[in-house]
């Protein structure tokens, strides 16, 4: 498309229906009066060359969206099984972006469940001496596996967050793809230590289910379609305060994963924790310890 | 002013959706500053009678909203004298749309069935909807697993059917960049925002397809509908481009119809 096109058109405008378009979206849009954390961001669906580059174009939409803190995980390009090298590479592609973008973005580590010693290592070297506040486990190997225990316990007692992706496919998860069933097991040896089933399992309405009898475990509700009804059902299953507003961005958009909630019939005070109350409570330990005031 | 050109009514057959009672689905697209909406029925997907459909979404359409509803006939061509559905839609019901479930209904775009409706359209001067799927694959109920249409046949159809206005709905990632570039320069082809993804995903959108191909779409009430009207702060698109996409195409293609 011509960009001169563009703005020849947006010059001739016509003056009243520019203005009602706007107020309309000002009353929909996020208000500033949310504080709104994203769970869930990724060095996706834009372009720059360094990680800095990529949350800066990242950040020029979440601010029009007035998102205030974002979480990044994985570097690229994805690595759905990766060598200790190669987690290490990425994560030092997250620390490289957190040494330019202050407290406006948090970040976890990227892990692997077949290499727990040095997974454990790699928690030591970002979390516990580094600037992350959790970790990141993706598709390598389920997470009801036993092997996973030391690395569940490790940032227990850092009080570091704990994301575990999990689908529920139709057609069939991948071989190391985690349920949030699976997951359910995990929580259930860890009782007192916060998991975060990520995507809800895609599908929400067993994904919801699967989890709620572990009350250690909230819900991610970031990548998927922006399904109604999602938001409401987790409110009314497992209450406002284990639900977990993210987006999967820059592979989804704002847009699609915040009209989760702001189109959801719940309470105000359940929309602000959603949005970010309950993130902030679950990493202020980790943070203070850190220095980060929030 | 916003014409959403994705919504249906009735039931989605697998759940109950917060605004599936046609009142309230009203009441929300007018908050929502919605002034027509394009209503298709869920019923349409599974169906068979699908003549009682297209009549009581007539008649839904014209009980709710003041006018606020354009109803939108489901057309199966794998049924028995679907044609007269067609008849129907356009003489009857005085319907200006029709919408087609391909993967719903067992055939694609490159069989002679597709061939025949869209010259029926084109007899009737109807514009002519293709959802390409209703839901994520992956959630599907597993006893009813549909695959999303493959449109690669796609740019062959449209072409020897240039007359025909058909919009493509309900496109994640089916149709890309490029091909949706060729698509809209091989036929009278439009694209609707319901499932653009990606951040600043509307940018995106007008820099693949022509502005005056790009029309506002939610997929509401099984889709949130904030989540299209969102999309328009997320991306800087401008007061023109914002009304073309909102209202101004949308009405230009309905026109004299
Ligand atoms: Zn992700």
């Amino acid at each position: 498309m011509d960009r001169r096109f563009f703005l020849e058109a947006a010059t001739v405008a016509s003056a009243s229906s520019l203005l009602t378009s706007r107020q309309l979206l000002a009353e929909l849009a996020p208000t500033n009066g949310d504080d709104i954390w994203d769970l869930h961001c990724h060095f996706s669906g834009v372009v720059g060359e360094t990680p800095a580059d990529r949350v800066e174009k990242i950040v020029e939409y979440a601010d029009r969206m007035a998102i205030h803190r974002l979480i990044f995980f994985m570097g690229w390009p994805w690595s759905t099984a990766p060598k200790p090298d190669e987690f290490r590479r990425q994560n030092d592609q997250v620390l490289d972006a957190l040494s330019k973008w202050g407290h406006r973005i948090f970040g976890f580590a990227y892990l692997n469940g077949h290499h727990p010693e040095e997974s454990l290592a790699e928690i030591e070297r970002c979390v516990a001496e580094g600037p992350m506040i959790g970790v990141k486990l993706w598709v390598a190997r389920k997470c009801s596996e036993e092997a996973l225990d030391p690395i569940i316990k490790r940032c227990g007692e850092l009080q570091a967050a704990i994301y575990q992706h999990t689908w529920l496919k139709t057609q069939g998860n991948g071989p190391g793809e985690s349920t949030p069933m699976d997951l359910a097991i995990l929580a259930a040896r860890h009782p007192n230590v916060p998991i975060i089933c990520g995507h809800t399992g895609g599908d929400w309405t067993r994904g919801i289910r699967a989890v709620r009898a572990a009350k250690n475990v909230s819900i991610g509700i970031g990548g998927s379609e922006p399904t109604a009804g999602f938001v409401e059902m987790a409110v009314r299953e497992l209450g406002a305060e284990r639900v977990i507003y993210g987006s999967d961005a820059g592979g989804r958009s704002f847009s699609s994963q915040l009209a989760k909630v702001y189109g959801a019939e719940i309470s105000e005070a359940g929309r602000r924790q959603i949005l970010g109350g309950n993130l902030r409570r679950m990493l202020t330990p980790i943070l203070r310890s850190k220095g980060v005031n929030v | 002013m916003i014409v959403d050109v994705n919504v249906n009514l009735s039931r989605w057959p697998f759940r109950r959706l917060p605004h599936d009672e046609t009142s309230r689905l009203v009441k929300k697209l007018q908050q929502c500053g919605v002034s027509q909406a394009w209503a298709g029925s869920f019923d349409g997907v599974l169906h068979r009678d699908i003549a009682d459909v297209n009549r009581r979404l007539s008649e839904d359409c014209r009980r709710h909203g003041d006018g606020l509803l354009l109803p939108v006939g489901s057309v199966n061509p794998s049924l028995p004298d679907w044609e007269e559905d067609v008849r129907r839609c356009a003489e009857d019901h005085r319907m200006k749309v029709i919408r087609l479930h391909p993967n719903y209904h067992g055939y694609g775009f490159d069989s002679d069935l597709c061939d025949q409706l869209l010259a029926e359209a084109q007899r009737f001067r109807l514009i002519v909807q293709v959802a390409l799927k209703m839901e994520d694959v992956r959630t599907n109920h597993p006893l009813m697993v549909v695959p999303t249409v493959d449109a690669t046949p796609l740019a062959a159809l449209v072409k020897r059917h240039p007359n025909v206005p058909l919009i493509v709905m309900n496109n994640y990632g089916s149709v890309r960049g490029d091909a949706a570039a060729q698509l809209a320069e091989a036929g009278n082809v439009y694209f609707e925002n319901s499932h653009a993804e990606q951040v600043g995903a509307l940018e995106k959108l007008t820099k693949d397809v022509p502005l005056e191909r790009l029309l506002f779409g939610s997929h509401f009430p099984f889709f949130n509908l904030e989540a299209s009207l969102f999309k328009f702060r997320e991306s800087a698109l401008g007061g023109a481009i914002t009304e073309a996409i909102q209202h101004k195409n949308a009405e230009e293609l309905l026109g004299d119809r």
